[in-house]
């Protein structure tokens, strides 16, 4: 048994994927209102399989507009401070060496690839985390730290101008800030089914914080 | 500019059945916490508001302008009133001279404004791009007099720290803060695209501003009263984020 994971690495994993679902009913419920993309009178030409129609209930936290701002409003504090207080950890601890997807991890994350589509018959060698994890793990902070840059720039598109300015326009920034839903869910959807395929017992490390499994190494 | 007071013409009234913003407002399903969480989130919401307030209200950036070009379509920039909601028909006064704006509470000067008093202001015309709640977009040119014009003949006093805009559209209201009251481009407006301001836009007078949401806009004006409590608002009062400034 290796200890694996810190108390605030777990403490906020867990909080995070709790304040994301509700970030994302309360966005659903928000998206509703108004289930287009551009300006009145030119719906932009961007994939938007739900143009036109809301989510069902159950996807959605709120009830109605107001109570799906007020939900998002409240939730976008703890979610901001949970990733943040996250990355100090990362930074303090010296535990982002092993979490940072950098140049290097470019050709271990191809031979890992090739080891997921079965044409690699041997695991590559790997530390704590093998380099698709890193890619993933350093992916996801990116989408996130987007995801409230962007939220930002449709909650305040005349004071923030210039970060509107960022993504494109209001119109626009609106249409990302979606979209970094659906990278959300993926990654999700990716990391769960890969946890029970892969390496169940790294569940448990995420838990207790204790792991014993495939990939003891400690780096 | 006189013709505010006329009906809706057949033309203009089957433009409005483009105006299907209120439907979502009013929509109502799925949890929204329930009577235990609600005064919570109310509680984020005036943190926010807060915020809002000094934060991003700082240094009263004005918004951008826009070249009349880049206007949208009239007939794609939607209107809504709660009485046209509620009636199917806008609020409207029978005759002009029949309407004045009050300009009271905690002045040294009450006014009472008849709108060609308002249009013989120096007044402001600006293209701007109209935020709504429910997340659309819309620009048009707005004419009209500064807020801070108006406060400046009534001269409020030092108690006063909020303005309330009260309208007769089945008592739609609005309160604001008075640094946004006073911004530059906050403006009492008659004209909409060149044209008199019509009845689906709020005429006779309107408030416009484009650094704050829709929906604390407030059409058919009736009456400004300088306070020193924080009034609330038509939406404000069910649970609508109050500052709203965008």
């Amino acid at each position: 048994m290796v200890k694996r994971h810190h108390g605030i690495v777990r403490a906020t994993h867990w909080l995070t994927a709790l304040l994301l679902l509700g970030m994302i009913g309360s966005g659903l419920q928000i998206y509703g209102a108004f289930p287009h993309f551009g300006p009145r009178g030119a719906t932009y030409p961007l994939p938007n399989p739900w143009d036109g129609s809301g989510f069902p209930e159950w996807a959605r936290l709120g009830g109605w507009l107001a109570g799906g701002l007020n939900w998002h409003f409240a939730l976008a504090w703890p979610f901001v401070l949970t990733g943040l207080v996250y990355l100090a950890y990362l930074i303090f601890s010296g535990e982002w060496r092993s979490l940072l997807f950098r140049a290097r991890d470019i050709r271990p994350a191809w031979q890992m690839q090739r080891y997921y589509l079965g044409l690699n018959p041997e695991h590559p060698p790997q530390g704590k985390h093998n380099a698709l994890q890193k890619l993933a793990y350093t992916s996801i902070v990116l989408i996130g730290a987007l995801a409230v840059a962007s939220g930002f720039a449709i909650y305040k598109p005349v004071q923030l101008a210039w970060l509107t300015a960022v993504f494109g326009g209001y119109e626009l920034a609106r249409y990302w800030h979606f979209l970094f839903v659906w990278l959300f869910v993926a990654f999700t959807l990716l990391h769960v089914a890969l946890v029970f395929l892969v390496d169940p017992a790294s569940l448990r490390a995420m838990v207790t914080g204790w792991y014993r499994g495939r990939f003891p190494s400690h780096d | 500019m006189t013709e505010w007071t006329h009906g809706l013409s057949r033309r203009d009234a089957l433009r409005l059945g483009v105006a299907a913003g209120p439907s979502a407002l009013l929509a109502a399903c799925g949890w929204d916490g329930g009577h235990g969480l609600m005064p919570g989130l109310r509680l984020f919401s005036r943190v926010n508001d807060w915020v809002g307030e000094r934060i991003f209200l700082g240094r009263l950036r004005p918004a951008p302008e826009y070249p009349v070009s880049a206007r949208t379509k009239p007939q794609d920039f939607p209107a809504y009133s709660i009485t046209y909601n509620q009636t199917g028909r806008f609020p409207g006064v029978a005759r002009s001279d029949a309407w004045a704006l009050d300009v009271g509470g905690l002045v040294r000067k009450p006014l009472r404004l008849t709108r060609a008093t308002i249009e013989a202001l120096p007044a402001v015309t600006y293209t701007v791009k109209h935020h709504c709640v429910e997340g659309w977009t819309a620009i048009a040119t707005w004419t009209g007099v500064p807020v801070s014009t108006i406060a400046a003949m009534a001269e409020p006093t030092g108690e006063a720290r909020y303005l309330r805009f009260d309208s007769f559209d089945s008592g739609y209201y609005n309160g604001w803060d008075l640094a946004s009251a006073m911004h530059p481009q906050t403006i009492l407006a008659y004209a909409w695209n060149d044209r008199p301001l019509m009845m689906n836009h709020g005429a006779p007078l309107r408030l416009y501003s484009p650094i704050k949401l829709g929906y604390k806009l407030t059409k058919y004006l009736t009456r400004m009263t300088f306070t020193r409590d924080r009034p609330g608002g038509y939406w404000e009062d069910q649970g609508y984020p109050w500052f709203a400034g965008v």
